[in-house]
């Protein structure tokens, strides 16, 4: 037989002996015959451990990874050998969504715990138990807007938000019938006065905007709650996790919602996934949350436990009504989010960011110093910005990734610019060294 | 599992000066965070815990011990296929080569991209389909982004008034709602009493304002819709397109593909039929497939061959973008290295012994357990609750009930079915073995199924009152609603 599969023969002809049929086959006799396939599938044969080991391993070798110096929504931070270690507790990662609350207080608290902090890192009330990443959680942020307004179908979003979160929303925003109206920039931010107008004619359900932005700018967002409130609109602020410990919070903005990635809490690039979208927001707008949410009560001996709870907002109840189609999420990410904060504390989230920051500062000054750079915002950033390439910006990454780097993602939009990343994990020797070859490298 | 209550949060262990990591001194000097100014920068601390190294991972540990996966005992959550997740998928997607960034060019990433192709070409095989994303995160986003490929295909025709989705009334909840996302309005369509879609009910719903009909085959109950090439005849006539629901796809391996059904796109969950970890409720993955003149609707990016090397190309026709980039890509990983492992002729088997499992159970447990329709079943089943005589009568407000079952189960350390859905039977209790079970594992549970039926008998309360012997016992539900407490104060 096979390794997953634990039948003997003689299990197998007991076991049809019970049902009354005489063959596997015979299982599937009500199956009318012109719709079967009536031959093997057209797939390689079975394969040993060490023989499947090596095709992967063979895949894996193919890859470059590179010396990350990119962003745009994937950044390359430390994670404490301690986060995949709990991670691979199989208690954890074979269990199901915790609908059996007496043998699933594991998955809960974790999930109590990463909703706590979420809920505290973004200023808001309450945060739910996952999104699939940062993009699909702006979507779901965009319907929630309309879902809390009555009669308006208009959302606002800024221009200046991460093209990949943008075109998911954009995505949403066609089939879901909402009018999404971008919001144009200035200077490389969203311009204010632009969403003003946008706003003051009363037809609004709400503004998103981002934070960082697409260029890695720090946008100010003072009086834009209020303008929002007084038109009844909502503000939600899409943010790169990691930036939420030391950035103005949503919360301290006036904002609503608080939506995005956290992918930059502890989770590996892994080219593009499992990452976790977070959706914070405040108490009052709970039954228009969608996704799954953890609460405290207590067992039949009185003993603080936790359950899933608020499920009268969801698809298995809900159906066509429901918040959101959201079921499986990314329940699992929770455990890492909950454990990298854990082992990081305020004083490991503060040093993280005051490295990633001293680290792009000084690549951003010593690239500019190369000659090859020039300027296009004067802007404040905190671990990624955009600079002009004077000469053709393709031609310059792509010699830096043959020598092993990755320097940046080309900006949307802006031709010859380049959006560059650094984080606590880039040494200044590998920025010296990068620098070195670019200045040694036609442009 | 470790039967005593562990309990405590993260939060309860924390004191001020602790660290739990290690970063090495900043080498760069002279660039100060706080010269960012009050403007953009927080002006409270964040609350996080201050903790060491080993209290967060006995925490952690101790939390694990109070909790219940496939690796602990029998899961049989019908709809879920909770098969066992093989070690060497867990061991292969953290190999360091995959540790990619996302924007890295694609010809840095060949490997990457391969394996993607190679899991997609495989889909297709088995899905009897063309072509597959693997972007779409989860089943109900696969659902979603199948439907906006109907949706793009019925507008790229012009064909502008296709705005309902028929449903049958025993569908995922996440149908319904993934369509009502994707703009659509759901026409639900009557079950017969065998559990099957009604043809008859099904003909006067047709018109030129249908997209399609999503189905999903076995249904919800567990029974081959016998007359899909029918139904599928009778959508496609209208216009509409056949769109199926992969959550059931397990027992079809091999043995009847959606394409050769009639369906035109559909989604599978990698978590549920290629045996990647359920992680608690996610992540999983969905891709979507469509039939030959569908794949420029999917969405993008995708990967494509060009020459002697992978890329990733964005479509004009596409719906567009749902995801970050190319979807949860450890999880497509974990899958492709059971693809492989199992090959051509496996990956039929584990379909057609998780059928013999399913119907070995419920031919053992009939006698004490009502079964609403005597036919040979698929990979589950439902149980419409315990037979009168074990639990009482269903309309008394003090029989036995599903949930009481559920909850005994538990004192056994056994995970329980799946209860009250699908909703056509009021203590529905859907039961899904899985090919990865054993027969002494089934004739363990088969035993105390029956012996919870003798219990239930000769002493209700024990049922009513249980969990006895896990590490929390029932939970006020209500309460959590009343007195909500979402965050640790």
């Amino acid at each position: 037989m096979y390794k997953y599969f634990p039948h003997t023969a003689d299990d197998i002809q007991q076991m049809l002996d019970i049902i009354g049929v005489r063959s596997l086959d015979d299982l599937y006799a009500e199956i009318p015959e012109e719709i079967k396939l009536h031959r093997e599938l057209n797939l390689p044969s079975e394969k040993s451990e060490e023989e499947v080991r090596s095709i992967i391993q063979g895949l894996a070798a193919q890859n470059k990874p590179l010396i990350c110096f990119a962003g745009a929504g994937s950044y390359d931070h430390y994670t404490p050998s301690v986060v995949p270690f709990i991670a691979s507790r199989s208690e954890f990662s074979t269990s199901y969504t915790p609908y059996q609350a007496e043998i699933s207080q594991g998955t809960l608290q974790y999930i109590f715990e990463y909703q706590t902090l979420m809920a505290d890192l973004t200023g808001m009330d309450i945060s739910n138990a996952s999104m699939y990443d940062g993009t699909t959680a702006t979507a779901e942020a965009m319907m929630m807007c309309i879902a809390a307004a009555k009669k308006r179908n208009r959302v606002l979003i800024s221009q200046t938000m991460q093209p990949a979160v943008l075109a998911v929303v954009r995505t949403y925003a066609k089939f879901h019938g909402v009018d999404l109206v971008e919001v144009s920039e200035k200077d490389g931010v969203m311009d204010k006065d632009a969403a003003r107008e946008l706003i003051e004619q009363d037809d609004v359900a709400g503004l998103i905007v981002a934070q960082p932005n697409r260029y890695g700018l720090i946008e100010d967002f003072t009086g834009l709650a209020d303008l929002c409130h007084e038109h009844k609109a909502l503000l939600a602020v899409n943010t790169m996790a990691s930036a939420l410990a030391v950035l103005k919070s949503p919360g301290e903005w006036g904002a609503d919602i608080a939506c995005g990635d956290a992918q930059s809490l502890g989770i590996p690039m892994g080219y593009g996934g499992p990452y976790i979208g977070y959706l914070c927001t405040k108490e009052a707008l709970v039954r228009k949350m969608p996704g799954r949410l953890v609460g405290a009560t207590t067992d039949a001996d009185g003993r603080r436990t936790f359950v899933l709870t608020m499920q009268a907002r969801e698809q298995h109840i809900r159906r066509e009504k429901a918040t959101s189609n959201i079921c499986t999420a990314q329940g699992f990410m929770c455990l890492y989010v909950a454990c990298y904060l854990s082992l990081m504390g305020p004083k490991g989230m503060r040093e993280v960011n005051e490295q990633s920051y001293a680290s792009a500062h000084y690549l951003h000054d010593e690239l500019l110093k190369t000659g090859k750079f020039e300027k296009v915002y004067d802007t404040a950033f905190l671990n990624e910005f955009t600079l002009h390439v004077k000469g053709n910006a393709r031609k310059l990454r792509e010699a830096l990734a043959e020598k092993g780097y990755l320097l940046g993602v080309p900006t949307l939009f802006k031709s010859d610019c380049l959006t560059i990343a650094s984080t606590e994990r880039r040494t200044k020797q590998e920025i010296d060294n990068m620098i070195d070859l670019i200045k040694t490298t036609a442009l | 599992m470790n039967r005593t209550y562990y309990g405590k949060l993260i939060f309860e262990l924390s004191k001020h000066g602790r660290v739990g990591y290690s970063l090495p001194q900043c080498e760069i000097k002279g660039y100060q965070l706080e010269d960012l100014g009050a403007t953009y920068l927080r002006q409270t601390e964040p609350l996080l815990p201050e903790c060491d190294e080993l209290t967060v991972v006995r925490h952690y540990t101790n939390m694990s011990n109070n909790n219940f996966g496939v690796d602990t005992g029998f899961y049989p959550l019908g709809s879920c296929t909770m098969k066992y997740n093989p070690k060497l998928n867990e061991e292969l997607c953290q190999l360091p080569g995959f540790n990619l960034h996302p924007m890295t060019p694609a010809q840095y990433a060949q490997g990457s991209l391969k394996l993607y192709d190679e899991v997609q070409k495989t889909l297709a095989e088995i899905a009897g389909l063309s072509r597959f994303t693997l972007n779409p995160y989860a089943g109900a986003h696969g659902e979603l982004t199948g439907l906006m490929v109907i949706r793009s295909y019925h507008i790229s025709r012009g064909d502008t008034q296709r705005t309902k989705i028929i449903v049958p009334d025993s569908a995922h909840g996440t149908n319904p709602a993934s369509a009502a996302v994707c703009g659509l309005q759901i026409v639900e369509v009557k079950s017969l009493a065998d559990g099957t879609v009604d043809v008859e009910a099904l003909k006067p719903l047709l018109g030129p304002d249908i997209a399609g009909m999503m189905m999903t085959n076995p249904n919800t109950l567990g029974l081959f819709e016998t007359k899909i090439p029918e139904i599928a005849k009778l959508v496609h006539e209208c216009g509409g397109l056949m769109y199926y629901d992969g959550a059931n796809l397990n027992p079809m391996l091999g043995v009847c593909r959606p394409g050769d059904m009639g369906f035109d796109v559909m989604h599978i969950n990698l978590h549920k039929t290629f045996s990647t970890p359920h992680g608690g409720g996610g992540p999983g993955s969905g891709p979507v497939g469509v039939r030959k003149g569908l794949e420029q609707f999917l969405p993008n990016p995708q990967v494509v061959k060009g020459e002697g090397c992978y890329e990733l190309h964005c479509d004009d026709e596409s719906l567009g973008y749902i995801s970050f980039f190319l979807g949860n890509f450890g999880i497509i990983i974990r899958a492709y290295a059971y693809l492989l492992s199992l090959g051509k002729e496996n990956i039929p088997l584990a379909g057609k012994l998780s059928v013999l499992n399913a119907n070995y159970i419920k031919e053992s447990l009939r006698s004490h357990y009502n079964l609403p329709i005597d036919t040979i079943c698929k990979h589950e089943f439902v149980f419409d609750g315990l037979r009168e005589e074990y639990g009482g009568d269903h309309h008394a407000a003090e029989h036995v009930t599903t949930l009481d079952v559920a909850k005994r189960l538990l004192d056994y350390g056994f995970h329980a079915p799946t209860i009250y859905f699908p909703l056509l039977f009021h203590e529905a209790m859907m039961i899904e073995p899985t090919e990865t079970e054993s027969k002494e594992t089934l004739d363990d549970f088969i035993a105390v199924m029956k012996q919870i039926a003798e219990e239930a008998k000769a002493d209700p309360q024990l049922l009513k009152t249980s969990p006895h012997d896990t590490p929390v016992r029932r939970m006020d539900d209500v309460k959590a609603v009343k007195e909500p407490h979402f965050t640790y104060k």
